[in-house]
């Protein structure tokens, strides 16, 4: 089979790929060089993404959600450690050997970076960018040319014939998203990680680079992880939500019920900042002092020192995350008293 | 990107004036005069007179500076009166030697320098980038007239494998190629390292990691064209120095470029022969470094930008 025949087989097979497909995370732990030693900038982290679902992950900046959606893809900086399991069609991610990731990166998990402009590579044209996968996989130059044309299309950049040509620096902000957004579904994924795909982007832009995210999603069943420090953003695409904070998972659960009846107080606490989500309370309430980051992490629960319900077992002991409803985790002391009340 | 041309060129002149005003100064400022020289230790101070007032020398400084830049901007180099000829002739008729000689030297630096600097920082602190690391230190410290000297002891008198100097056989390029070559590798593949090392840093080489290419395929398709901007530029300084430098290399192995025609026109005070070599080599730098912005803009569409607006 030539390697053209190939990419078109990995096609049609990818309708059946894709109802298998689920991420399971299990004790995600990361560490990084620091001065004094070693930090785990990510500590136990585990959570699933199913299939066809949007999963966001929210926290405070400096929580350690690009690290996760990193580790994931051993994409990590220099002198990282990993351990844990990223289960993915049946292969551990993290021992997986690089001829095996390589095969997975782009084609069946892709990422959508933060910063599109730091994202693209400055010289070459736009649809060099996003033809490269089917490029590499040898399809012809007329049929790259297509599908390039037909990505940029589903993306919606107006003109793909002609923007297909032009550099990143000549587009603005939220056409640079949407190319890489295009670029992230040149090699047919089943898994997108988006890692604050809005965040660069002003307001109007913002709301329709999520729609789009969403479409896309629903109408090629894909699974998605949404990393945002926005709650709002998370509230209107995610089905499920992570919570994290300092490097461990807070709370998840599907994503109306964290939202509407945290589990934990730091859920709480997001909620309560922002003002659209708690439309009853007139002002958002800030979240009270400095985030614990994960090189100086408080001992016992790493919240204890801005949370109101802390009491003298959360200095000392860490609170390990545990089933609390259907559906739901929390690494919560008390967390049905959060749930409760 | 006419007007980045233009612009260039304006400074250009700018430039071949200050050179042009420089090396007017520095002949006559330097001790010894060309009549004498010319007359021989006999000549009486009539017949010295006689020869500064054909020459023009009896005339006040300021005054001979304005006639030699009105003549320069007619393009009359003057005549040397020591090959009885006009001076640019005698300049342009060496200056192919020169030129083959820089040009083979830029060659082998680039494309050796680019090797060794993409093999160094494909993997910074690994085993290759620390010998790459160690021999260009070598070859940076070492003198180009001592590299030149060991070189022709050692290839040309020991090994009689190559010719110590003359032209004639490309084996005759060797030994004075390589002599301006070698610390010119050492700049090339150090800046080309630290270049490489950089851009493998930025954002869109982790984009191309997610896209699962190969490490080679990074480097060769996302990080060679942006770490050359930097490269380029220094390359086209370095052989406008490599272009002066070539004085040294010429005397040591008897190449018959502008080498040996300055520094005889220089011992034998001919004015005109070392203000014709001087601008030629000004000029050449200018068009070098047009040459060198010109395929940075090539390189790098933003540049383009900028150069446009
Ligand atoms: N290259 C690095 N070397 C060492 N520590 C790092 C590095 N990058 C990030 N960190 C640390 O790891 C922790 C997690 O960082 P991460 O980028 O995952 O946070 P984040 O939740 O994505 O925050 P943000 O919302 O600001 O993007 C932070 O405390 C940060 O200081
Ligand atoms: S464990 Fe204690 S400090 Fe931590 S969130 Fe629960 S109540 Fe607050
Ligand atoms: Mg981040």
């Amino acid at each position: 089979m030539t390697r053209a025949a190939t990419a078109r087989a990995a096609t049609a097979g990818d309708a059946a790929a894709r109802e298998a497909s689920a991420l399971t995370v299990t004790d995600l732990t990361v560490t990084l060089p620091h001065p004094g030693g070693r930090v785990r900038v990510l500590d136990g982290v585990s959570f699933d993404v199913p299939p066809a679902t949007t999963v966001g992950l929210i926290g405070e900046s400096g929580s350690g959600k690009s690290m996760t959606a990193g580790a994931l893809m051993g994409l990590l900086p220099e002198g990282a450690t990993t351990t844990g399991g990223v289960v993915w069609r049946g292969t551990d991610l993290l021992t997986a050997d690089a001829a095996h990731l390589r095969r997975v990166r782009g084609r069946q998990i892709a990422m959508v970076f933060q910063d599109p402009l730091a994202a693209l590579n400055p010289t070459q044209r736009i649809g060099r960018q996003v033809g490269e996968i089917p490029r590499r996989d040898g399809l012809s130059r007329a049929e790259v040319r297509r599908r390039v044309i037909d990505l940029l299309d589903r993306a919606g950049i107006p003109e793909p014939e002609r923007r297909m040509r032009a550099y990143p620096h000549e587009f603005s902000g939220g056409l640079r998203q949407r190319a890489v957004i295009a670029m992230a579904l040149s090699g047919n994924p089943s898994l997108l990680l988006a890692d604050e795909p809005t965040t660069a982007l002003d307001v109007t832009v913002q709301a329709r680079i999520l729609a789009l995210l969403r479409s896309v999603q629903r109408a090629e069943g894909l699974s998605m992880l949404l990393v945002s420090h926005d709650l709002r953003v998370v509230s209107h695409v995610a089905e499920r939500v992570v919570v994290m904070y300092a490097g461990r998972v807070a709370e998840q659960g599907p994503a109306r019920e964290v939202l509407r009846r945290p589990a934990h107080p730091y859920t709480r606490a997001l909620v309560a900042s922002v003002p659209a989500v708690r439309t009853r309370t007139a002002l958002a309430d800030p979240l009270p002092g400095a985030p614990a980051t994960p090189a100086a992490r408080p001992s016992g629960c790493p919240f204890h020192p801005r949370c109101p319900l802390a009491r003298e077992r959360c200095r000392t002991e860490v609170p390990a995350p545990r089933a609390v409803a259907d559906g739901r985790r929390s690494a919560c002391h008390f967390a049905e008293e959060v749930l409760g009340s | 990107m006419i007007r980045m041309v233009v612009k260039r060129l304006l400074i250009g002149v700018f430039v071949m004036w200050g050179a042009a005003s420089l090396i007017f100064l520095i002949v006559r400022a330097a001790p010894g005069d060309p009549a004498s020289v010319l007359l021989g230790p006999d000549a009486d101070r009539e017949q010295i007179r006689q020869l500064h007032a054909t020459l023009g020398l009896d005339r006040p400084l300021h005054e001979q500076y304005v006639t030699y830049l009105g003549d320069v901007l007619r393009l009359d180099f003057g005549e040397s009166h020591r090959l009885g000829r006009p001076a640019m002739d005698a300049v342009l008729e060496r200056f192919p030697a020169t030129l083959e000689l820089t040009l083979t030297a830029t060659t082998v630096a680039v494309v050796a320098g680019l090797l060794l600097g993409l093999l160094a920082g494909a993997r910074p602190g690994g085993r290759t980038d620390r010998v790459v690391s160690a021999v260009t230190i070598a070859l940076q410290s070492f003198p180009t007239f001592w590299v030149g000297i060991m070189g022709v002891l050692l290839f040309a008198l020991t090994l009689r494998l190559l010719p110590s100097s003359g032209v004639g056989t490309p084996q005759h390029m060797v030994l004075p190629a390589l002599t301006m070559a070698l610390p010119f590798i050492a700049i090339v593949a150090r800046l080309a390292r630290s270049s490489v090392t950089e851009t493998m840093r930025e954002p869109y080489v982790v984009t191309a990691r997610s896209k699962g290419l190969t490490e080679p395929q990074i480097l060769l398709g996302h990080a060679l064209r942006n770490s050359l901007v930097p490269v380029v530029t220094i390359v086209g300084l370095q052989m406008g120095a490599l272009l002066g430098g070539a004085v040294i290399v010429e005397n040591v192995f008897a190449w018959p470029g502008l080498g040996s025609l300055v520094v005889d026109a220089v011992a034998n005070r001919d004015y005109a022969v070392v203000q014709g070599v001087t601008l030629l080599i000004a000029g050449a730098v200018t068009v070098l470094n047009l040459v060198a912005d010109l395929l940075c803009a090539q390189l790098d569409p933003r540049i383009r930008m900028e150069a446009a607006a």
